[in-house]
């Protein structure tokens, strides 16, 4: 059995108030589990659960075979884990610190300083080794945070929200970074940003108020998805009925008497059918702007 | 073990790291120094009464047991300063999140955590000890009894930091209230056997309790296991508190 990471039926309560509910799924070598959900949706939570820091009210989870709570040193021997603030010690340099990290982890010289330096490699951490992290902007700080949950190469890593403080360049090299980890060990990453999990992901699962309303792969995601909403700006007003007979388009909203909200299957791409017969009719084409899918038109759509 | 030393060793090292460690060397040697020069000078002034006195107390009595004694005291208010640090300034910065998912067991995050700082409390104990041993220059010491001393101050200040190190579990987020909390409780306890002074009786539970009398004790050169023991004991009770604490807390939330 390949399985890294199996939850069964998570529980966690904050006095009265239930952060996570009935939460269970596994994870296997070679996934990239993305958890994606709106802010306070309990993906922090159940990040801290599977790395031992925060047990659950009720519930197992076993990584690697290992019990988290009962077999907890050999459990953990096999995680690397960043939290939602990465735990630096700001007066290290950045060779020390990670150095540190390697030992907490059982490593010894000569394999530790070989860790380091893949570990920095991997994280476009060379040229700052020698560096206070202290002094150090926070998206390198960042980029420590996700050293140090690789260093010692562990069988699951977690990633709380690894791209928050990074430039666009950043995100894309840790993206990049983030699917070759993949390739040879189990990866769980929680986010709210959709492309984030599209890019990187191969598996993700939806967790909304707690609770846990889609896991699906990549692909599945993508299917269902197969909708999406154009903008449409004219000159004067378009005839409805005349757009809604174009093959592809589901429904029109007038927001107001120029404005339109197109929604439409993304298979069928009816974007060029729009603009054309828009054109053709005299009605003034002015803006046609494809809209980005939020987390909240994937909510509403999947718990449809 | 290992994980042990290998915390132990960073923690002795940061804090060396921020100007803390030695700012705080640098002043305790100031202060004792001086106090150190007043007994000196006390000394000078009594010699001549003492020569005439049958069984007088000697250099070492008159100059060694007051200058532990006074630093004994304002490490009371340090040593809360660095135990404050260990968990609750962690705490703060959430660094501790490190430790916790470490495959690294609690009590080996408190012993690493203990031991590093018991470093820097030593070599203050080093650095104090060799005042007294620079008068060898020019006079006699009575080498058992200083060293005594210095063993009664050792256990004195593990016994604080243990007191501290558990406060600072205690205290969450808040390294203040760890630091002024320990304060508190170590001046308590080291009150404890004035009762007398109050009562015109004493309580011998209390002052059983009391830190004070146990240092006192090991100070005159007995060093007997009663007080020893009580050391022991009570460097083990709060260590054993914040292994304790530190799991129950990750056990609820």
């Amino acid at each position: 059995m390949g399985l890294l990471i199996a939850a069964e039926h998570l529980y966690q309560h904050y006095g009265r108030y239930c952060a996570v509910q009935d939460v269970s799924f596994t994870l296997e070598k070679g996934q990239v589990l993305g958890f994606l959900g709106a802010n306070g949706a309990g993906k922090t939570s159940i990040m801290q659960m599977l790395s031992g820091n925060l047990a659950a009210t009720s519930g197992q989870i076993r990584i690697n075979g290992f019990d988290i709570q009962k077999q907890a040193k050999l459990a953990k021997a096999c995680l690397g884990y960043l939290p939602d603030t990465p735990p630096l010690y700001r007066e290290l340099t950045v060779d020390e610190f990670l150095a540190y990290c390697g030992r907490l982890h059982g490593l010894n010289q000569p394999a530790l300083s070989k860790a380091v330096s893949l570990a920095k490699d991997r994280c476009g951490l060379t040229d700052v080794g020698k560096r206070l992290i202290a002094n150090l902007s926070k998206g390198y700080q960042q980029r420590i945070g996700i050293a140090q949950a690789i260093v010692h190469n562990p069988a699951v890593i977690i990633l709380d929200e690894p791209t928050v403080g990074l430039d666009p360049l950043q995100i894309r090299s840790i993206r990049a970074l983030i699917r070759e980890l993949g390739n040879d060990h189990g990866v769980i990453l929680s986010t709210h940003i959709l492309s984030e999990v599209q890019e990187s992901c191969s598996h993700v699962q939806i967790i909304h108020q707690g609770q846990l309303v889609m896991s699906e792969s990549i692909a599945g995601l993508n299917a269902r998805m197969d909708t999406s909403v154009l903008l449409v700006t004219t000159q004067r007003q378009a005839d409805v009925a005349c757009l809604k007979a174009i093959p592809g388009v589901v429904d029109i909203d007038c927001l107001d008497a120029q404005r339109l909200r197109i929604s439409h299957s993304l298979s069928a791409n009816p974007g060029p059918a729009i603009a054309e017969t828009i054109i053709a009719a005299g009605w003034g084409l002015q803006e046609i702007t494809p809209i980005k899918q939020s987390i909240e038109d994937i909510f509403i759509r999947v718990t449809n | 073990m290992k994980m042990i030393a290998t915390i132990a060793s960073r923690e002795f090292k940061t804090l060396f790291l921020s100007p803390l460690a030695w700012s705080l060397l640098a002043i305790l040697q100031l202060v004792l120094a001086y106090l150190f020069l007043t007994q000196v000078e006390t000394f000078l002034t009594l010699q001549p009464k003492l020569a005439n006195l049958e069984g007088a107390p000697g250099l070492t009595d008159i100059i060694v047991p007051p200058l532990f004694g006074n630093a004994g005291i304002i490490l009371l208010l340090v040593t809360p300063l660095l135990t404050m640090r260990l968990v609750a300034e962690e705490r703060k910065h959430k660094t501790l999140t490190l430790l916790l998912s470490a495959p690294v067991s609690t009590l080996d995050i408190v012993l690493g955590k203990y031991f590093g700082l018991l470093g820097l409390l030593l070599l203050i104990v080093l650095l104090v000890t060799l005042m007294p041993l620079t008068l060898l220059i020019g006079g006699d010491l009575d080498l058992g009894k200083l060293a005594a001393n210095s063993l009664a101050l050792s256990l004195l200040l593990a016994s604080f930091a243990a007191c501290g190190l558990y406060l600072s579990c205690l205290a969450g987020q808040h390294p203040s209230i760890a630091a002024t909390g320990t304060v508190g409780f170590l001046l308590l306890l080291w009150l404890l056997n004035w009762t007398g002074v109050l009562q015109n009786e004493r309580s011998p539970v209390l002052e059983y309790i009391s830190l004070l009398r146990h240092f006192q004790a090991l100070q005159t050169g007995l060093a007997s296991t009663v007080d020893i023991g009580y050391f022991v004991c009570f460097i083990a009770s709060f260590i054993w508190l914040s292994v304790r604490h530190l799991e129950h807390k990750r056990m609820k939330s």
